[in-house]
């Protein structure tokens, strides 16, 4: 059998090209405290119900309906095949509104969210937890994961379930993707140090349901007290064998599932595709205790740990917050803003998304919420034109060329974006951030990216507006053509028919010669007004 | 308790770079300071005025086009863009060339080819160069009257400070003093004059302007602009790959003919140690504007610069060809980089 | 001489022959220049160029007959990458023709108001309004490309053209404004805003 990318997968650390050394400010909130703190219930919980990639969700509650903790308050929309995953209510109460409200997203519009106004009782619906999960199969695993509305926690949010969906007997590493590698955040390593066991119980159903041979917890290099936790925690479920913890080298953006595969395994994950074809399933270690959770306890992803960092923040630290909370309690449970504070970012410095407020909710995307100073937001320097210095091709993981795309943006040139591969752009920020003449690359490359999607959505809609416009003049053409055989043919027959018989026998052959080309015509036109036309 | 904040939200990432345009040039400048040292040491202060004019000349210039484009004035000046061109040309043209020498050599390097275009990290060539073609091709006399360095009996006569100055501005040289007396060939000229009346490597290095493995003085120049340079690699403000392809292509180009024939074919030391070629590879083509930005595109680029200043040295018209060689290959820079795209993630080649 | 002009006719043999084969084994089929014209075209379908759709207008220009400024909805994209293709100066648009609109809209019928009158139905050059006769039309709103052609035949005046909304889904980062002073840093990058 040929040798499978995954094979020695673990055994020697590789490269992948570029990344930065960031100074990664960790200490500031790591484990501190351990465990982690709850927050109190807020006044009101804001839950968006698109809080993942894909299509809305369907809400299955109405306004004044008395919820529970725990309870499904919308499901994955039917519509289309895009993934959707279930929102829960995070503690019990009523729902007050249903309403389009300000979502944590870097346009500031408004999205769909349900209110709820928690009673005090934090009274849990009646749980579904499972004895053995060695009796589960494939298809209960990822319906229970389903359920339980878990999506990627890293801060992709894809779905799980989707995620987990045609992978069985595939795979056979799994990674579990413990490196945080953008400074502040620190919200996986205080999982692994305080729950370490849940996150190898959930390695552990992943490995016996989908017959997974081989787990990996990537860490970073400094977090050296995670290592010892966990070794513990696989002596603890006799996983030795299975289940191994590599540190990798703290280098940005090493977190990335693509540059941590190939640190891991020296493989790149082929364009277009995904990390299965190289038989290699990654999940965040949050992620995989959520699975946990869910499958064991049957308990749904209603809130999830939290880092609350930076200058601006008077006591960092990392807390349990539930989904909705509004952004404000995290921060006054931390002790509230330091007078420097100049911008709240949801996520970490380099990929974060900046707030406008902190009203805004905290979803299931938020790993972090960073409050930056002047001192640490102000550029020393205005933008400068580019010197072509080539830093930012060095640092680049996905192997671009930043300044030439750069230009090309400027430029409006989208067409030449495809041959430059803009889409294998990461917006991991390293470019940006070595910039000496502090052009902001990772915006260009945004709004690069916007322009390619709605031309290529754009030029799809005028293929299909052509082609309809196209079938339509065929198809007046052909009732045109139609009709004058038919005046034709009337004619004749009235100039050929002298008797009474004659003339009813022609207007017979008429009636029956305009039933077939009504029948001839019908399918057609059908099909050409109707709606699921495929260009 | 709940109050509400608002802030101002723009894209990530949210640290602004730590470098700046001018931080990089600055460091560039640093580093020339050894090389610049020791070339006074060897040549006399008429160094030390070249650079102070052509520095004047060229921040007088940057400050009248910018002022012309309508761009920020003090932004652009404080990038010392204009200083580090200024500085490089100074370095190139002889200790006591008049002073308008430096004059049209700046107009060409900071008018010509860099804001006519269009300024800071549009020219295609580099500025330092052009000027020092301009004034070589335009003043050929001037440019050749080279002194003879410390060490020699002929510096015994070299003039003071007041002196040189004296000359730069008047032309002419103090009374007791004549230009043949003090002109001294270059090492590079008498090689190449040397081999072209097929004398002996061996015969032609008995001169006294030869030094132990390259010229008198000049190897030792060289010596402190690699100093410099290397402590610009270390700093990462220029990465390795041009000097080292410079300078490995240059011996691996020279090695075989000196092993084949030593006696008419000079050591390849001799040819990084003579000339510009050390300043060459470290400042001037190292320039990012000009130059490369991929790594493979940078080697292909030394060792462009690198054939091409071997080919002038030995069979075109001018000892030394850093200048002409690193301007050629400032017109392949583009055509380079095209072909040298990295491959990005995931994708076939 | 003689050798001269013998070498020379054949030469102008060889390669007349060989332009000959080229010009068979290399033929295009169509009218490559107007297939070029109408892929930027934004196939609206709106005839506010004169012409009866984009494919008939793509015809005209690609013969010379019509200036590429007649196309409102294309805007100044569309004539700058028409110039483009062309080798042609840019030109601002005909006014004459209409005005390009900065959002793109769809139509709507005002169902309540509807007769069922079909005329609408006829009009539309993509097949995008659903209906029969007597019975209440609706407009696809995926299908509609906005060329307004619905609204003048209909006799109740019912249908309304709306700009398509800017969502979340849907929305993208604009251009960056790119900042060139020291002032504006501390406007825009330090400074709280509310």
């Amino acid at each position: 059998m040929a040798q499978r990318p995954t094979d020695n997968i673990g055994k020697y650390l590789h490269n992948f090209p570029g990344g930065l050394k960031l100074r990664h400010h960790k200490a500031l909130s790591c484990c501190k405290p351990l465990p982690a703190r709850y927050l109190p219930l807020s006044t009101e919980y804001c839950i968006p119900v698109s809080q993942h990639l894909g299509q809305p969700a369907e809400v299955v509650v109405s306004v004044g309906q008395q919820v529970k903790k725990g309870q499904a308050l919308s499901t994955p929309g039917k519509t289309g095949n895009a993934p959707g995953a279930f929102v829960h209510a995070p503690t019990s109460g009523e729902i007050t509104a249903i309403e389009k409200r300000p979502v944590p997203h870097p346009s500031g519009l408004n999205s769909l969210c349900i209110v709820l106004q928690p009673d005090g009782k934090d009274r849990w619906v009646e749980l579904e937890p499972v004895d053995d999960y060695r009796k589960l199969d494939c298809d209960e695993l990822i319906q229970r994961v389903q359920a339980a509305g878990i999506v990627g926690l890293g801060g992709a949010v894809f779905p799980t379930d989707i995620k987990l969906q045609g992978t069985s007997c595939l795979i056979n590493t799994l990674i579990l993707n413990g490196v945080e590698c953008e400074p502040y955040i620190s919200c996986d390593e205080t999982l692994m140090k305080q729950a370490p066991g849940k996150i190898i119980e959930g390695a552990l159903i992943l490995c016996h349901v989908f017959k997974i041979e081989k787990v990996i917890i990537a860490i970073e290099d400094p977090m050296d007290v995670c290592n010892l936790e966990l070794e513990q925690s696989i002596s603890e479920f006799n996983a030795g064998d299975c289940v191994e913890v590599i540190r990798v080298p703290m280098l940005y953006p090493e977190g990335g599932e693509r540059q941590l595969i190939q640190v891991l395994s020296g493989h790149e994950v082929p364009a277009g595709q995904l990390p299965i074809s190289l038989g290699i399933l990654v999940q965040n270690v949050a992620t995989v205790a959520a699975i946990r959770d869910a499958v064991i306890d049957g308990i749904p992803l209603i809130e999830r740990l939290v880092t609350v960092t930076g200058a601006g923040i008077r006591e960092p630290q990392n807390v349990h917050a539930r989904i909705g909370t509004p952004i404000a309690d995290l921060v006054d449970f931390c002790g509230g803003y330091t007078a420097g504070i100049a911008r709240l970012v949801m996520g970490g410095p380099l990929m974060g998304l900046g707030l406008r407020n902190d009203q805004l909710p905290i979803i299931k995307a938020s790993n972090c919420v960073l409050a930056l100073t002047h001192a640490d937001i102000t550029s020393t320097q205005p933008e400068m034109p580019c010197i072509n210095c080539g830093n930012c091709v060095s640092v680049c993981p996905a192997g671009l060329l930043p300044q030439t795309l750069q230009t090309v943006i400027r430029a409006e040139n989208f067409e030449a974006l495809e041959s430059l591969n803009l889409d294998a752009c990461i917006e991991c920020g390293c470019c940006d951030y070595v910039c000496p003449s502090h052009i902001p690359l990772v915006d260009y490359f945004r709004y690069g990216k916007g322009e390619q999607r709605a031309q290529a959505k754009e030029k799809q809609e005028s293929d299909i507006a052509r082609l309809r416009f196209e079938r339509r003049e065929q198809r007046l053409e052909k009732q045109q053509a139609e009709r004058l055989a038919r005046h034709q043919r009337r004619k004749r027959a009235l100039a050929g028919s002298s008797s009474k018989k004659d003339s009813v026998a022609a207007a017979i052959a008429r009636a029956k010669a305009r039933k077939q080309v009504l029948a001839a015509n019908q399918p057609d036109t059908n099909s050409e007004t109707g709606k699921g036309e495929n260009s | 308790m709940n109050f509400s904040r608002g802030f101002n939200n723009m894209g990530s990432p949210h640290l602004p770079p730590e470098n700046t345009v001018g931080k990089i040039m600055l460091q560039v400048l640093l580093a020339l300071l050894p090389g610049i040292a020791a070339m006074t040491w060897f040549f006399g202060a008429g160094i030390l005025i070249q650079i102070a004019l052509s520095v004047l000349f060229a921040v007088s210039l940057e400050w009248a086009m910018l002022k012309l484009h309508g761009k920020p004035v003090r932004l652009f000046l404080s990038d010392y863009s204009a200083v580090i061109t200024a500085i490089l040309f100074a370095l190139c043209i002889p200790p006591l060339a008049p002073w308008w020498i430096s004059l049209i050599g700046m107009i060409a390097a900071i008018v010509v080819a860099k804001h006519l275009y269009g300024g800071l990290g549009q020219n295609v060539f580099n500025p330092a160069m052009v000027a020092y073609v301009v004034v070589l091709i335009a003043f050929p006399l001037e440019l050749t009257r080279w002194l003879p360095p410390r060490g020699l009996a002929e510096a015994e006569l070299l003039p003071g400070l007041l002196q040189s100055l004296q000359t730069i501005f008047s032309g002419h040289l103090p009374v007791n003093l004549s230009w043949d007396a003090i002109t001294q060939a270059t090492p590079l000229d008498l090689l190449k004059d040397g081999v072209e009346q097929n004398r002996m490597i061996s015969e032609i290095r008995r001169a006294p302007v030869f030094g132990n493995y390259g010229g008198r003085g000049w190897e030792w120049i060289a010596n402190f602009y690699a100093l410099g340079g290397i402590w610009l690699i270390w700093r990462r403000v220029i990465s390795w790959h041009i000097p080292v392809a410079i300078i490995a292509s240059v011996i691996i180009l020279t090695l075989p003919a000196w092993l084949y024939d030593p006696s008419s074919n000079p050591i390849p030391l001799e040819h990084i140690f003579s000339g510009a070629l050390v300043l060459g590879a470290f400042f001037i083509a190292t320039d990012p504007v000009t130059g490369c930005a991929s790594r493979r595109g940078k080697l292909i680029f030394g060792l462009g610069v690198a054939l091409l200043t071997l080919t002038i040295r030995l069979w075109g018209g001018y000892p030394d060809g850093v200048a002409f060689a690193v301007l050629l290959m400032n017109m392949f820079a583009p055509l380079i980089d095209r072909y040298t795209r990295p491959r990005a993630y995931g994708k076939p080649r | 001489m003689t050798a001269a002009v013998i070498i020379l006719t054949l030469l102008a043999l060889i390669f007349g022959l060989a332009l000959g084969y080229a010009a068979i084994r290399f033929r295009i089929e169509g009218n490559p220049v107007a297939d070029e014209i109408e892929a930027i075209l934004p196939q609206t379908q709106c005839a506010q160029c004169g012409y009866p759709g984009c494919r008939p207008y793509a015809e005209a220009i690609a013969a010379e007959e019509a200036e590429i400024n007649r196309c409102p909805p294309g805007g100044e994209a569309g004539i700058k990458q028409l110039a483009e293709l062309l080798g042609k100066d840019i030109i601002p648009l005909d006014a004459d023709v209409g005005i390009e609109k900065a959002l793109p809209e769809v139509a709507i019928i005002h169902e309540d108001v509807c007769i069922g009158c079909t005329k609408c139905i006829q009009a539309c050059p993509v097949d995008a309004i659903l209906g029969a006769a007597k019975q209440m039309h609706t407009v696809i709103a995926t299908e509609c490309t906005g060329c307004e052609l619905c609204i003048p035949p209909c006799p109740v005046d019912c249908i309304d053209m709306i700009p398509t909304k800017i969502d979340i889904t849907n929305w993208h980062w604009g251009k960056p404004i790119p900042i060139t002073t020291i002032s504006e840093i501390a406007d825009t990058r330090g400074e709280e805003v509310a």
